[in-house]
């Protein structure tokens, strides 16, 4: 078999282009996903009714259904009214921290609940509210213990970030589909992606690692 | 003695579901008095301390702190919690900060006290309790008796006015115990006001100004440490002691 290198030499900086905008896709998806998924995390776990059951809904829509539709309806449905045109950037942002706060809401919600209620419990005797058990007893516990799960989350995030070469944007794996359209070969474009996807994570795993032995 | 007293709880009552947990508890303790609770475990003991600082709402009934009702409406709630001071079985040190962290931040955060005098504060209470080398320590290396004195000086860091204990002692190794009653009789000698839950029996005859024999959810007979472990009036407080002693 050959295998050309050439061609991946000729498409290198397409590839390392699209490989930039899918690291800037996922870290933009993960900001959004964390910060809403906090606030999903809260909602789920509040006393008050009314607030429980739209979080609900809203977790088992983007845990249940496949995030292709849930890129393709944020990009055609949800951001035309709003931008006044499509913009698949801002989609895929959009629809990855949208569907990764789904899933860090959960994160955030098993990380509070498996503190001991000991800990709540010593801190409002000692006059703490609930606002600052929260935050000076309760989250910088629970925090270290999501760190494992927001690891997954992340690495699962960068590589469904491949979804959104559906709706053209132009990442890591539109340019290898490109690639592969322009040479009509299959391996070296999809080898090279892959093997890109896989340095992603398997820093980002490593990086995760070490964070969790230092906190 | 002062004619108010500093808690006082009237017609308390508490069910989990079908469990009725208090009935019709009435109990007042006076500023400087150590009142010992004793009973059974599940009869409501516990129940009855968190009752006084609303880590469990009663059903039914009033609690007051210094006249003040914690049960009525728009109460801040944080701000009564504040006064009272609780010494839980288990230590519930806060795990991810030093000893001295966990001694001032209710300090810093709730009195709103600068960190520079709530250091200091913390420091005299670690000495007293015999802990000033372990001011920088993590709470995972601390023994239990010494884990257990470190709550101690956390609690009293808010100056309370009244300090809960729910079996402060029960979690430890028993050649630990002494060292937590004895920082437990300096306080009542200072005229802290306490609620004890205890098994110590020693302890309850020794410091207790007044001692309460609980079963089933109420008060069953309340007297005189010495007295009620010599003459009990009531058959099931017989019954209890003549296992426990
Ligand atoms: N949060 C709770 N939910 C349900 N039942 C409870 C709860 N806390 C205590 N109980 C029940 O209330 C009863 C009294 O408990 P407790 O006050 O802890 O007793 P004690 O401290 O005397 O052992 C027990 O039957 C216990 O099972
Ligand atoms: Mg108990």
């Amino acid at each position: 078999m050959d295998f050309r290198f050439d061609i991946i030499e000729y498409y290198a900086p397409q590839l390392l282009k699209g490989t930039l905008l899918t690291i800037g896709i996922s870290l933009a998806a993960i900001v959004v996903g964390s910060a809403l998924g906090l606030g999903v995390g809260f909602g789920k776990m509040s006393s008050v009714r009314a607030l429980r059951w739209p979080v609900s809904a809203y977790i088992n829509f983007f845990r249940g259904t496949p995030l292709i539709l849930q890129v393709l309806i944020v990009h055609f449905i949800l951001i035309p009214p709003i931008l006044g045109t499509t913009n698949g950037v801002v989609a895929a942002i959009a629809a990855l921290g949208l569907n990764c706060a789904a899933y860090t809401a959960e994160i955030y919600r098993a990380g509070i609940q498996s503190i001991d209620a000991g800990q709540r419990e010593a801190a409002y005797s000692l006059g703490l509210t609930r606002r600052q058990a929260m935050r000076f007893v309760i989250l910088p516990q629970a925090v270290k213990r999501m760190i494992p799960a927001f690891g997954n989350e992340f690495i699962v995030l960068i590589k469904d970030s491949s979804l959104v070469a559906w709706i053209a944007v132009p990442e890591l794996m539109y340019w290898s589909n490109a690639m592969k359209g322009q040479y009509l070969r299959v391996w070296e474009p999809y080898l090279t992606a892959a093997l890109i996807y896989f340095i992603l994570t398997y820093s980002l795993s490593k990086l995760l690692g070490y964070i969790e032995r230092r906190v | 003695m002062e004619t108010s007293p500093l808690i006082q709880m009237n017609g308390i009552t508490k069910s989990y579901g079908s469990n009725v947990v208090l009935r019709d508890i009435d109990l007042a303790v006076r500023r400087q008095e150590v009142v010992v609770v004793i009973g059974p475990s599940g009869s409501g003991k516990s129940t009855l301390l968190r009752c006084m600082n609303l880590l469990e709402r009663p059903d039914g009934g009033d609690v007051r702190i210094k006249g003040q009702s914690l049960t009525a409406k728009g109460v801040d709630i944080a701000a009564v919690r504040a006064e009272v001071g609780m010494v839980f079985q288990r230590f519930n040190l806060f795990p991810h900060m030093s000893v001295l962290d966990n001694v001032m931040l209710a300090p810093v955060q709730v009195r709103k006290r600068p960190p520079e005098e709530a250091k200091a504060k913390a420091l005299a209470l670690l000495a007293k309790v015999g802990l000033t080398e372990k001011a920088d320590a993590k709470p995972e290396s601390l023994s239990g008796g010494q884990a257990q004195r470190v709550a101690i000086a956390r609690a009293l860091a808010m100056e309370p006015e009244i300090l809960l204990f729910d079996e402060p002692t029960s979690a430890l190794d028993p050649e630990m115990v002494g060292e937590v009653l004895a920082v437990m009789k300096t306080l009542a000698a200072e005229g802290m006001t306490m609620v004890v839950v205890t098994h110590e029996m020693g302890f309850a005859r020794e410091v207790g100004d007044r001692l309460l024999f609980m079963e089933q959810g109420a008060i069953v007979e309340e007297g005189v440490p010495r007295e009620m472990f010599e003459s009990p009036r009531q058959e099931r407080t017989k019954l209890f002691l003549s296992k426990v002693l």
